[in-house]
C-alpha cells in the first residue's frame, strides 16, 4: 500500500510538471516553487518551522493515510514515521512509558516466533527415539510379520513402525480432494466475481465464509450419518460397476469408509477456502486488464481466460496450495470416515489412516515411548511439511495481491 | 462457434455454483433440522447418562467448554492484539514486521493437531497427567496469530489524523494507542477476537490428548476435562442413537456461535471507519 501511495504520488508530481516541457520558463519556476516550499521549513526559525512542519504533512497525509506518507516529494527514502510524529514522539515526559510499551507490544509480536521455535523444539525432543533409530527411512521402510510373512508397517506391540501407509493414506486423500475441489472452486470464483448479479453476490459471500468456519468435527458428523451412508449404498456400487476395471474401484469394503469417502469429505470443507481466495485474487486484476480484452472484441469466457485468469493464475495456485495444506492438517473429520487402518491400498474405497488421524486415535493411548516417538515425529513431518506447503502459498498469494488496497479486497 | 465456447463456459460455471452450493445449503439446512429437533432443556442442564439410560445432557461439557476457553482467551487475546498493535502502529513498513505478519499466516495454517503435540510435551509431560490447562494453552495458542492478523486489519483502518490529533494534544504515544487508536477499532478488534474464539471452540483435534474429555462434572483445570468438540466426536462415533442425539445438539450450539460471531464480523465491517477491512 505504502509503495502505490509513493509511485501515485509521484506521478502525481510528474503530471504537475509535465506541461512544463512546452513552457521551459513556466516550468523552471514551477520547480523551484515546489522546492522552495519543501525547503521552506528548514531555512527558517525555530518556532515557525515547527508550525510549518506540522502544516506540510497535514494536507500530504490527508488524502490517503499511508504508513510512508513522505515529507517532500522525491525527497530519499520514505520515513516510517511523519516529522509531525517523530517531533511529537520525541518531547515531553513520557518518553519512558512510551519505550516501555513498545518493548511491550513487540515482545507480543515475536510471540508468533517463539510459538514456531517452541513447536519445532518440542517435537524434535520428543521424536528423539524414533529419529535416531530410523532416520529418514522411517517414512519408507516396510517389515515383515514373522508369522504370516505379510507386509507389514506399523506394530507398537514389537516397536516396529512406518510412517510409509499414513503418508500414503494423505497423499491420497489430499490429491482426491483437490481433483474434486479445485475444479469447481475455480467455477464459483469465476462465476461470483465476472458473471454473478449483484445481489447474490453478498449471501454467496456470507455463506462461503460461514462454511469456512464451521468445525470439522461437525463435518465429521454429518459424514459419518449422511455422506457415509450415501457412497456405501448408491456412489460406490456404481463406480465399481463402471470402473471396476481400474482397479481402483474394489468390492472388498462393505462400511462406505476409506480413501474416497475421506476425499469427499475434505473437497467439502476446503472448498469455500479456495474458491474464496481465488475470488479475492482475481477481484484484484485490474478493471482495465478486462475492458482492454474486451475492447479487441473478445467473448467474456475470452476476456476471462486471457484478462482475468493468465494474470491471476500465480495466485489462484497460492490459493489451490493453501487449500492442500488444509486438506493434508486435517484431523477429525477425516479420522471419523477413513476407517483407521495402517494399511496400504491401491483401492480408493479401502480402509487407511493418514498423518493427522493416526496421531489423533492412537496418541492418548500409545504404548511405551517408541510409539509416542513415532507418532510425535509423524507430526513433526506434518509441522514441517505444512509449513512450507503454507509459505510457498502466502507467497505466491502476495506476488498478486500486493500493492492493492486492503479494501479493493 | 467463439459464442458457443462463451455460452458453454458461462454454463459450466453456473452448473459447478449449483453444484456447490446446493448441497452446502443441504449440509447446513440438515444440520440445523437435526440440531433443532435435539436440543432441549435437559442438554444444558444434565451430566451425560451412564451407558444404556436414557437422557442426559452436556452440561459438563459445556462448562469444561467454557473453562478451557476462558483460559485460551486469557492467553490468545491480549498477545494477540499486542502482536496486531506492533504491526500497525511500531513495526509499519520494517522487515520485522513483514516477518511477523508473514510467520502469523503461515502458522494459522498449521493444522490443530500439531498444535496439540506441543501442548502434550509442554504441559502434559511436565506435569504427568492429562489437564485442562494443556488444552487451553493449545488453544491459546492458536487464537495468538488470528486475533494478531484480525487487529491489525483493523487498526490500519483508523486515519492518520486521528493519531497525531491525540499527539499534538500532549497525549503520549502508548496512551494515544491504547485509548484513540485501539479504541476507535475496537468493534473490529473485539468481533475479530469472537470470531477467533468461535474458531478455536469448535476445534476438536488440539484437545483429544491434552483436555482428553471427562464423563462427569468437573470444574478443576488441573485435571482432564470434558468439551463440547471432544464430547461431540466421542459419542457420534458410539453406537447408541440417545448419544447421536446429544451429538447433533452439540453441533447446533457451535453452529450458533459460529453464525452469531461471523454476522458481527460482517455487520461491523460494513459501516463506520472500519468499512471495507476485511
Amino acid at each position: 500500500m505504502a509503495e502505490a501511495d509513493a509511485r501515485a504520488r509521484e506521478g502525481l508530481t510528474r503530471k504537475k510538471a509535465r506541461p512544463g516541457r512546452i513552457f521551459p520558463v513556466l516550468r523552471i519556476r514551477f520547480s523551484t516553487l515546489v522546492t522552495s516550499h519543501s525547503q521552506f521549513p528548514v531555512s527558517l526559525t525555530l518556532v515557525n518551522a515547527n508550525v510549518s512542519e506540522i502544516r506540510i504533512p497535514q494536507v500530504q497525509t490527508q488524502p490517503e493515510p499511508g504508513p510512508g506518507a513522505p515529507e517532500a516529494p522525491g525527497d530519499g527514502p520514505p520515513a516510517a514515521i511523519s516529522e509531525v510524529r517523530r517531533f511529537l514522539l520525541a518531547r515531553g515526559n513520557s518518553a519512558l512509558a512510551d519505550r516501555g510499551f513498545s518493548w511491550l507490544m513487540l515482545l507480543c509480536g515475536l510471540s508468533i516466533f517463539v510459538i514456531v521455535g517452541l513447536i519445532a523444539y518440542e517435537l524434535v525432543v520428543r521424536s528423539e527415539l524414533t529419529l535416531h533409530k530410523f532416520g529418514l527411512e522411517f517414512f519408507f521402510q516396510v517389515f515383515t510379520d514373522p508369522d504370516t510373512h505379510l507386509k507389514l508397517f506399523w506394530d507398537p506391540v514389537n516397536a516396529q513402525f512406518s510412517a510409509r501407509p499414513f503418508v500414503y493414506g494423505t497423499l491420497v486423500s489430499s490429491f482426491l480432494s483437490l481433483l474434486l475441489a479445485v475444479p469447481l472452486a475455480i467455477g464459483v470464483a469465476v462465476f461470483l466475481t465476472e458473471m454473478c448479479p449483484l445481489m447474490l453476490r453478498g449471501p454467496l459471500a456470507f455463506l462461503t465464509e460461514l462454511l469456512a468456519a464451521i468445525p470439522s468435527v461437525i463435518y465429521g458428523l454429518w459424514a459419518v450419518f449422511v455422506l457415509v451412508p450415501l457412497l456405501r449404498d448408491y456412489v460406490n456400487p456404481f463406480l465399481i460397476k463402471t470402473l471396476g476395471w481400474t482397479t481402483l474401484f474394489t468390492d472388498e469394503n462393505p462400511t462406505g469408509l476409506g480413501y474416497l469417502a475421506s476425499g469427499v469429505i475434505l473437497a467439502i470443507m476446503i472448498l469455500p477456502i479456495i474458491s474464496s481466495l481465488t475470488r479475492e485474487v482475481m477481484s484484484t486484476v485490474p478493471h482495465s486488464q478486462r475492458e482492454a480484452v474486451l475492447a479487441l472484441g473478445a467473448t467474456r469466457w475470452e476476456m476471462i481466460r486471457m484478462g482475468v485468469l493468465r494474470n491471476a493464475r500465480i495466485g489462484i495456485v497460492g490459493s489451490i496450495i493453501l487449500g492442500l495444506g488444509r486438506a493434508l492438517g486435517e484431523t477429525m473429520a477425516v479420522a471419523m470416515v477413513i476407517g483407521a487402518t495402517p494399511e496400504i491400498h491401491r483401492s480408493l474405497l479401502a480402509n487407511g489412516s493418514t498423518m493427522a488421524t493416526v496421531i489423533a486415535n492412537e496418541y492418548a493411548e500409545a504404548v511405551g515411548d517408541m510409539h509416542l516417538s513415532a507418532l510425535t515425529e509423524i507430526g513433526l513431518a506434518l509441522f514441517v511439511v505444512t509449513i512450507i506447503v503454507n509459505a510457498l502459498a502466502q507467497v505466491m498469494i502476495w506476488a498478486v495481491t500486493r500493492g492493492t488496497p486492503a479494501q479493493a479486497r | 462457434m467463439r459464442t458457443v465456447a462463451d455460452g458453454v463456459v458461462t454454463g459450466l460455471a453456473i452448473l459447478a455454483t449449483v453444484i456447490v452450493v446446493v448441497p452446502l445449503i443441504a449440509i447446513f439446512a440438515y444440520l440445523i433440522y437435526k440440531g433443532a429437533s435435539s436440543l432441549n432443556v435437559a442438554f444444558f442442564t444434565k451430566v451425560p447418562a451412564p451407558v444404556g439410560e436414557t437422557g442426559g445432557g452436556m452440561a459438563n461439557a459445556i462448562l469444561g467448554s467454557a473453562m478451557v476457553l476462558a483460559l485460551a482467551s486469557a492467553i490468545g487475546v491480549p498477545i494477540g492484539i499486542g502482536g496486531g498493535i506492533f504491526l500497525a502502529e511500531f513495526g509499519r513498513g520494517t522487515k520485522l514486521a513483514a516477518a511477523i505478519r508473514f510467520t502469523a499466516d503461515v502458522l494459522n495454517g498449521v493444522p490443530s493437531i500439531v498444535m496439540g503435540l506441543a501442548a502434550y510435551s509442554l504441559i502434559v509431560v511436565p506435569m504427568g497427567h492429562f489437564s485442562g490447562y494443556a488444552g487451553g494453552v493449545a488453544l491459546g495458542f492458536m487464537m495468538i496469530p488470528t486475533v494478531c492478523r484480525t487487529s491489525e486489519e483493523m487498526l490500519l483502518m483508523v486515519p492518520h489524523a486521528i493519531r497525531e490529533a491525540a499527539l499534538g494534544l500532549g497525549v503520549p504515544n502508548w496512551r494515544s494507542v491504547l485509548s484513540i487508536t485501539v479504541k476507535t477499532a475496537s468493534p473490529g478488534i473485539i468481533t475479530g477476537c469472537m470470531l477467533a474464539f468461535a474458531r478455536v471452540a469448535g476445534e476438536t483435534a488440539p484437545l483429544v490428548f491434552t483436555a482428553l474429555g471427562n464423563q462427569f462434572w468437573s470444574t478443576d483445570l488441573n485435571q482432564p476435562i470434558a468439551a463440547l468438540p471432544l464430547q461431540i466426536y466421542v459419542y457420534a462415533l458410539s453406537p447408541y442413537d440417545d448419544w447421536h442425539r446429544l451429538a447433533w445438539a452439540g453441533s447446533l450450539v457451535l453452529i450458533i456461535l459460529i453464525v452469531f460471531a461471523v454476522s458481527l464480523v460482517r455487520f461491523v465491517t460494513s459501516r463506520g471507519v472500519l468499512k471495507g477491512a476485511s
